[in-house]
């Protein structure tokens, strides 16, 4: 999905800070290498230095030492550190931040005015309607929703032409209504100006929807990363996100089934059964396959009500030291899947690593 | 209104005194204000004690330091005698600086306020917009701490009108020179002149309470900064 072999494709963060607040000392340490192109997700709990990581790659962090490249561009060295007006990144912070003293428009020339590139008519048009603000542009910051305001946010980070933008939760202060208002202009960003970004969030829903690349961090460090599949189906995950542990796969749809409200999905050489949700045949679709959602069966259940059954051999077992279930990765035609057992089914199953096993996929989320 | 020479003189004078040192006092004491208002460094303690001390200090101790300071044996006055401008004491330019450390707390604290008031988030999402600092300076903070500049300007200009005893200890009271308005009462009160003294008290009366209702009706508008003195 994402090759990351030359220097110029990525990111280098090798960040080290520490914050001080009343008597509170927060220590961040990260070493990490991730790639600049596509969607980059930083998951963790709150207070697990997933902001502060975004501060420090924008320079908004004074006491940062260590080394932060991006492409061939050093921000930050042991000589050097280059200041946040000169790093070509567009922040949209978890409060939108608008300028009070200016309406929308002049919020937005802000940026306009002081980007290193000419921003074009056409391209500020493209952005406007791309956000669906061109109706707000008389009003001030205090007359906007909270998803008003973070669309506007979200445009003004773009006119500045940046080279990555980061976003830091930019859909947590809103409620459900609004992030369902904001969500689909997010996801509709990375293709239309494909502008590599680095998302900051706390919920799986988002990251797993967005993300084509996660780190995870606790307590300041970094604890996995890697594409989103690698990440969700590790049986490294940290033990607060366990039961979000899932196969995430790209499949494309091959067939209408008009009767059943039925479409097929095939990825890999694999098919199975979605509901119809109005999916143009031949799009693709990103696919979330909970780990517990899936079951084990030795032979094929033909006579059971569920209907994505797939052959497969177990390619590792992954028992869980402090809990009852066992992580197994089931090998299918040319990709895995996992899924998350009881440790007292594996021992009754005598299931073993080589064995020829079928899973049945009782739900799949179906993430746009 | 029947004011004599004199007394037009020394409005004139006052007002040009006023001005001068409000002029000169955004100049330096806005990025005082700033530093203030942004830093962590254990040194913010003491210069803010040291900037609201003409608060609580009476004028003429104030004065009194000065009056040594720039006569013959003090810094300033070896300062400005080596650079060719005499000595300060009894001369406008030495009543333009007494009055710029007396009313330096009248202009910092409002904009302090202000900046304070606007924190450092609005100056971040300035600065990830290619925003250097003294562009920041002035298309957002000077915008957003409009209401705590004007504060300061009314308050800078009108306290300075107001100053007596400062005046007296480093000015004196040399016609056209350092004969400010409060001088001019004080003498004709003296003089037992109360005729003038009711006239040119009542225009300060009057320009002081204007003032006042300036400030007042800026901050109904600008709610985020109103103006505290003292801290």
């Amino acid at each position: 999905m994402i090759k990351v072999n030359s220097k110029s494709s990525s990111i280098v963060a090798n960040l080290r800070t520490s914050l001080r607040s009343d008597s509170q000392v927060f220590e961040l340490e990260v070493k990490s290498k991730f790639p600049i192109t596509g969607i980059t997700a930083i998951l963790g709990e709150s207070g697990s230095g997933k902001t502060t990581l975004l501060r420090c790659i924008a320079g908004l962090e004074n006491n940062v030492k260590g080394l932060l490249e991006i492409g061939e561009t050093t921000w930050l060295d042991d000589k050097h550190c280059v200041p946040t007006y000169e790093r070509e990144i567009g922040y949209v912070f978890q409060d939108a931040r608008l300028f009070d003293h200016l309406n929308v428009h002049g919020n937005l020339q802000f940026a306009v005015k002081r980007s290193h590139e000419k921003v074009k008519k056409v391209f500020f048009e493209e952005v406007v309607s791309a956000l669906d603000i061109g109706h707000l542009m008389k009003h001030k910051p205090d007359q906007l929703s909270g998803g008003e305001k973070q669309r506007i946010a979200i445009a003004r980070a773009l006119l500045i032409k940046p080279k990555m933008l980061i976003m830091d939760e930019p859909l947590a202060s809103l409620d459900n209504a609004r992030k369902q208002e904001v969500l689909p202009y997010l996801a509709a960003l990375q293709n239309r100006f494909n502008l590599p970004m680095l998302y900051v969030s706390h919920s799986t829903d988002e990251v797993c929807r967005l993300a084509d690349h996660v780190i995870v961090l606790h307590q300041g460090k970094v604890v996995i990363q890697g594409s989103i599949n690698e990440v969700f189906s590790s049986a490294r995950l940290p033990h607060v996100y366990q039961r979000e542990t899932s196969t995430i796969i790209k499949a494309q749809i091959t067939e209408k089934n008009e009767r059943w409200h039925l479409v097929k999905a095939e990825f890999d050489g694999n098919m199975i059964w979605l509901q119809d949700h109005n999916q143009s045949i031949g799009g693709t679709v990103r696919l979330r396959i909970i780990a517990s959602d899936v079951s084990l069966s030795l032979n094929n259940e033909k006579e059971s009500t569920i209907l994505n059954r797939l052959e497969g051999r177990i390619a590792s077992i992954q028992m869980d030291s402090r809990g009852s279930t066992a992580l197994v990765t089931i090998d299918l035609m040319n990709t895995e899947i996992v899924a998350q057992v009881t440790r007292k089914s594996i021992d009754d199953l005598f299931l073993m690593v080589g064995m020829k096993i079928w899973t049945q996929i009782k739900s799949v989320a179906i993430l746009g | 209104m029947g004011l004599t020479d004199s007394d037009i003189n020394a409005i004139w004078l006052t007002i040009q005194l006023a001005f001068t040192v409000t002029i000169i006092l955004l100049i330096i004491g806005t990025p005082i204000a700033i530093w203030l208002a942004k830093t962590k460094s254990w040194l913010r303690g003491p210069i803010n004690a040291i900037v609201a001390l003409p608060l609580v200090l009476p004028p003429t101790v104030l004065g009194f330091y000065l009056l040594i300071a720039m006569g013959p044996n003090g810094p300033i006055g070896q300062l400005t005698e080596q650079l060719g401008l005499g000595l300060l004491p009894f001369t406008f330019w030495g009543l333009v600086i007494g009055s710029l450390f007396y009313s330096l707390p009248f202009v910092v604290q409002p904009i302090q306020n202000a900046v304070e008031a606007i924190g450092q988030k609005p100056l971040e999402a300035a600065a990830t917009l290619h925003s250097k600092p003294m562009d920041t300076f002035f298309h957002v903070i000077l915008p957003l701490a409009k209401p705590g500049f004007i504060s300061a300007t009314i308050l800078g200009f009108a306290h300075t009108v107001g100053e007596f005893g400062i005046v007296l200890m480093i000015g004196g009271n040399i016609p056209m020179e350092t004969k400010v308005v409060s001088i001019q009462i004080y003498d004709q009160v003296e003089a037992l002149e109360y005729a003038g003294a009711h006239r040119l008290s009542a225009i300060m009366l009057g320009f002081s309470f204007i003032a006042l209702l300036l400030l007042y009706s800026f901050q109904k508008r600008g709610l985020a900064n109103k103006f505290r003195i003292g801290r």
